[in-house]
């Protein structure tokens, strides 16, 4: 089941439910962490970060995305002319991805 | 009082002398009704009877004239002067495909990839014909209704980017269609289809839409490409998901 | 190779440049759509580098807060907002084209089913906010 044809289903799959997740949170987001806060419209202390189900959440938000990104990255590549290094952007892409899911996990652990 | 012109740079290609296309000049009557299949037929009939290029209707159903107008793909047959004029009008064979001669383009790919999906009614039983007719409801017809108004003109794959980069992508036409006949009530071949959810079929693209904004009978064909997307993944999760639950 | 038809040989193939993307607005808008989805995981990866401060110590957190006060970062995250502002609407707009949405026997129009998923993403960040602001401290 490892061949590239059975596999595309769990990369749409996981690109269009990234997808989601950033269309909708993403830009209040930014919002937060890049003005809002910064610029002291409002304090934050970063405490909330630490009940449990703000790490889900935040696991969610992050990591989705992140798939959003390689598998429209990968193909984005592919069409602006790397199509000869395929396999290499491949494990780059979706490699990068799946190293980002579990960074993001251990970081929320530690919090 | 002379006689108002438009001045069409038209691609020429001579297989037998020609190493690479290169362009012609004509200057034609402007009329205000005339569109660009007019202009090219009356160089053809007035000034230069060696210009090859495909045409028949004439009205936008035959398919046949498509060719890059100005940069788009267009019917020539729908493509009016008065919404070029007074600049040049660029006329070329449609992108993508191979150049034959002049502006007619070799459609081999496309003819095989149209029979790849098994365009016909596929049933696992045949209803023997005492027993009438399939039935459909106007709501079953309108499940499929517009992937049926393809004309095959090509017009989609000039427009992909992704077929111009990859010739294996099955293309827009070919997808559409496999996909009028999965969502056809009346056919039960969807697995036989499964190019369609190959690696070169559906998954090839990057969701343009080109196509769909160049198709001259909004047929929609980037819909039905991301709505196989939806299909073949959900039944590729319940397949993994719920093994034992297979239609 | 069949008798009939034009010969292979002569056939001229026309190759896509790789820079065929700026060749019309149409690609090039939608270059900038996958595009989006870069900065959309630059920006997280930043929040991602806030968080593991926020893992090391509470000061470290609130010094690299302090960071992102600064031209550069400010910015950085206006791009990225703009581009996720973009990524949403198109997503949006591409939604109403997959899933053709019903009251009854009519189909609702584009439009309006890309103006319903831009309300409830206008509801669902004012939640966030509001969830945000009463949760920290």
């Amino acid at each position: 089941m490892a061949t590239e044809k059975t596999m595309e289903p769990l990369w749409w799959g996981l690109f269009s439910a990234g997808g989601v997740v950033a269309a909708f949170l993403v830009p209040i987001h930014i919002i937060l962490v890049g003005f809002a806060v910064p610029l002291g419209w409002t304090s934050d202390t970063g405490a909330l970060y630490r009940i449990w189900w703000v790490k889900l959440y935040l696991f969610v938000l992050i990591v989705l995305p992140l798939y959003h990104w390689a598998h429209r990255f990968y193909f984005t590549l592919n069409d602006m002319g790397l199509k000869s290094i395929s396999k290499l952007l491949a494990v780059l892409c979706y490699g990068g991805a799946i190293v980002g899911t579990f960074v993001t996990a251990w970081i929320l652990l530690k919090i | 009082m002379a006689e108002p012109t438009i001045t069409l740079n038209v691609t020429r290609y001579r297989p037998e002398k020609d190493r690479a296309p290169t362009t012609q000049t004509y200057v034609v009557p402007y009329r205000q009704d005339w569109v660009v299949l007019d202009a090219l037929n009356h160089i053809k009939d007035q000034m230069d009877g060696t210009l090859s290029y495909r045409w028949s209707c004439r009205m936008g159903v035959c398919g046949s004239c498509g060719m890059m107008v100005n940069g788009t793909p267009k019917l020539t047959c729908a493509a009016f002067l008065r919404d070029y004029y007074p600049q040049e009008i660029r006329v070329e064979p449609l992108v993508n495909f191979p150049i034959i001669r002049d502006l007619v383009i070799d459609m081999t790919d496309f003819m095989e990839k149209l029979k790849s999906v098994k365009p016909w009614i596929i049933r696992k039983e045949e209803k023997p014909v005492s027993e009438g007719e399939y039935l459909q409801t106007p709501a079953e017809l309108e499940a499929f209704h517009q992937f049926t108004q393809c004309i095959n003109c090509m017009l989609c794959y000039a427009a992909c980017p992704v077929y111009g980069l990859e010739p294996k992508f099955l293309g827009p036409a070919a997808i559409a269609l496999g996909y009028r006949y999965n969502m056809d009530s009346r056919d039960q071949g969807k697995d036989q289809r499964e190019i369609i959810g190959n690696h070169d079929g559906i998954w090839d693209c990057t969701f343009v839409g080109e196509c769909s904004v160049v198709c001259p009978k909004h047929v929609d064909p980037a819909a039905a490409i991301q709505r196989s997307k939806v299909d073949v993944t959900k039944n590729w999760f319940q397949s993994i998901l719920l093994p034992w639950g297979q239609r | 190779m069949s008798a009939v038809g034009p010969d292979p040989a002569k056939l001229y193939h026309r190759k896509t440049p790789a820079t065929w993307w700026l060749t019309n607005r149409s690609y090039f808008l939608f270059m900038l759509r996958e595009l989006s989805s870069v900065f959309i995981a630059l920006f997280l990866v930043v929040y991602l580098c806030q968080l593991y401060q926020l893992s090391k110590a509470p000061d470290a957190y609130n010094a690299f807060t302090q960071k992102l006060n600064s031209p550069g970062w400010i910015f950085f995250h206006l791009v990225a907002l703009l581009f996720a502002l973009y990524h949403s609407f198109t997503w949006f707009q591409s939604s109403a084209v997959v899933l053709p949405l019903r009251i009854g026997e009519r189909l609702i129009s584009r439009p309006i089913v890309t103006a319903l998923h831009v309300g409830a993403w206008a509801v669902v960040s004012v939640i966030v906010l509001i969830l945000f602001l009463a949760l920290k401290s």
